[in-house]
């Protein structure tokens, strides 16, 4: 349809040539791990997996689905998933409808308290410390509690409350809805997409913690499955690195290996990334359009 | 609203009066705003206030307000360590890494991706480029780790396929080459995400632009530069100043789920690394709140410079 010039059809040969690797780069990893996963444990460690299983079995699936601790773990994940992100969108969106009352008085004071916590925080140790001092540590509610407000997501779903036509609100009003009433009758069912789409945002990060249970929970029994997955990959490395430290070791580490082998390792992941892949493509409108409300706002 | 100003009118020494009443009449939306200002209170401000442990020698067996003041003597020692040289480097080198090649890549991406005619082809590259973003940094770790293992790990493979290597390296403990492992992960798990909202800025741009410029004879490549990249500057711009204010966020999870080997501390260790290690693995709180101190007294004052910059060519936050 179009003449391109030379120097074009240079360029266009860099640019697809660019995009395919970055697409293979991306792709490969989840590719390689899957195709470990379902590789015999022993085979793997003699190595040159690459696009394809060698001795295929589903056996480490087999071992990962049997493992207690694994299995808990994804049940904490879930669990505090869906009780997270249900609680706090629900906290966050009361609170913003609150805020994006007109005629609530200080709300002039609020909003600079919120706007401040998005510059300032107390840091890793003293938050630490106010979480251990109110007795969250080793509950499931540290999970929970502590992330049921987001400022920035109040913001998001104030300037959406905002937008709704104000007519729906006031004869609403008429009808002698109470705020409480019209905010679960009228301005819920209409919020449908920013739900949607800070709920998305939310339960990612729930899904993906690791490092708050890594802190503040001790009890093996209420790990999530991030956590877990980071123990193994410690222990993964840690008989690595003394294999690496001389061959005479490496013989007597070799029959140990296949406890913690790596084929096992990445079944353990693939499971623990599963939830993502399979909800991904289904909310990928969602969050293109979460990204650009959250960055209009800016 | 009337009938408020009314009552001012007729009762004017009762100005706090007409506001409690107003405050109780309103008690309902108060009730939605004051339970989740009061967790912002709790899990924002009295860790705020909780900084202050930086100033003195805090037991936690005597609490709080108990522990006895220190003055400046953590900071003292912090500058003092040994640690000092190598934490600082690494925070400021691997920010500026960071900043240099992971900001334009999500820009570049964009670019790329809009010179693309085939839909298909685009929407593929889009949803596997995006997708890492969703990952946590341990599965994003144990990617690296598992890619970069010396028994089987597909970097080895590739390198010997290509004789340029004899052994399997075992990248991830030797110290050379943490920072591109770190900054090219960074790269491959953020790029594709990065890029959405350039890409949003661009489909923004009127297509006349694009007609009147080849009218003129300009090449597609030389519209990037002309048309494509100016257009999207203003959100550069801003982008670039929130990059500026999180610059000493130069990773933590990514350097502490990575560099697990401690050979690689000389080059991983950075002050949000250095903070949860002495503070919560060495008990030091007092120490780590202050290091920690120290390093958001700067950010704020990066933030600050940034946006005075920024102000001056038009685009600021506030």
């Amino acid at each position: 349809m179009k003449r391109y010039s030379a120097g074009d059809r240079v360029m266009y040969i860099f640019i697809y040539s660019f995009l395919i690797l970055l697409g293979f780069a991306t792709f490969y990893p989840f590719w390689n791990a899957l195709v470990i996963s379902f590789n015999v444990g022993a085979d793997t460690s003699m190595g040159g997996i690459t696009f394809w299983p060698r001795a295929f079995t589903i056996e480490n699936y087999e071992i990962v689905f049997k493992d207690q601790r694994i299995i808990n773990g994804f049940m904490i994940s879930v669990l505090r998933t869906v009780v997270g992100t249900v609680l706090a969108i629900l906290c966050t969106s009361v609170f913003a409808y609150g805020m994006s009352k007109k005629e609530l008085m200080g709300k002039k004071y609020y909003m600079i308290m919120c706007i401040i916590t998005m510059y300032f925080s107390g840091g890793l140790i003293p938050t630490f410390m106010v979480i251990r001092g109110l007795g969250l540590t080793n509950t499931f509610w540290v999970f929970i509690i502590p992330g049921l407000i987001s400022v920035w997501n109040m913001i998001i779903f104030r300037t959406f409350f905002r937008g709704l036509p104000a007519g729906l609100e006031e004869s609403a009003k008429i009808d002698g809805c109470g705020n409480w009433s019209t905010f679960f009758r009228i301005v819920i069912p209409l919020s449908g997409p920013v739900i949607a789409t800070l709920s998305l945002f939310t339960a990612i990060a729930h899904w993906n913690d690791w490092f708050g249970p890594a802190i503040y929970i001790s009890n093996e029994n209420l790990l999530p499955i991030q956590t877990i997955l980071k123990q193994i990959l410690d222990s993964n490395i840690m008989s690595e690195q003394l294999a690496n430290l001389d061959s005479a070791s490496q013989g007597r580490l070799s029959s140990m290996k296949s406890v913690t082998s790596r084929s096992l390792t990445m079944a353990t992941m693939m499971v623990a990334t599963l939830p993502i892949i399979c909800v991904y493509p289904f909310v990928q409108k969602f969050f293109v359009k979460g990204v650009l409300v959250g960055s209009l706002k800016e | 609203m009337a009938q408020v100003s009314v009552k001012k009118e007729w009762n004017p020494k009762g100005k706090e009066a007409s506001g409690l009443k107003r405050f109780i009449k309103q008690i309902d939306i108060q009730l939605m705003v004051i339970p989740a200002l009061l967790l912002i209170f709790v899990f924002s401000y009295i860790p705020m206030y909780g900084v202050l442990m930086a100033f003195q020698d805090f037991d936690i067996f005597k609490g709080f307000f108990a522990s006895p003041w220190a003055g400046f003597k953590h900071f003292e020692t912090f500058f003092a360590s040994p640690e000092f040289y190598n934490v600082m480097r690494n925070t400021i080198v691997i920010a500026l890494l960071k900043f240099c090649i992971g900001f334009p890549a999500p820009i570049l991406l964009a670019l790329m991706l809009n010179e693309v005619n085939r839909m298909f082809f685009k929407r593929i590259i889009q949803t596997i480029s995006y997708l890492p973003h969703f990952l946590s940094w341990v599965i994003v770790s144990g990617f690296v780790i598992s890619l970069l293992s010396t028994e089987s790990g597909s970097v080895n493979i590739l390198l010997e396929k290509l004789n340029l290597i004899d052994q399997p390296v075992n990248f991830l403990s030797i110290p050379e080459y943490f920072w591109t492992i770190l900054v090219t992960t960074n790269v491959w798990k953020e790029i594709g995400f990065g890029s959405i909202v350039y890409l949003a800025a661009i489909a923004g741009i009127d297509p006349h632009l694009y007609e009147a410029a080849s009218m003129d004879g300009a090449s597609r490549f030389k519209q990037i530069f002309l048309i494509t990249l100016p257009s999207i500057m203003p959100v550069v711009t801003i982008f670039m100043i929130l990059a500026i204010g999180n610059l000493l966020n130069a990773g933590f999870e990514d350097i502490l789920l990575l560099a697990k080997n401690p050979i690689l501390r000389p080059v991983s260790d950075v002050v949000d690394t250095y903070v949860y290690r002495v503070g919560l693995q060495n008990y030091r709180y007092s120490y780590a709140t202050a290091v920690g101190l120290f390093k958001a007294v700067i950010s704020v004052m990066l933030l600050t410079f940034a946006n005075a910059v920024a102000r001056k060519s038009g685009n600021s936050l506030w």
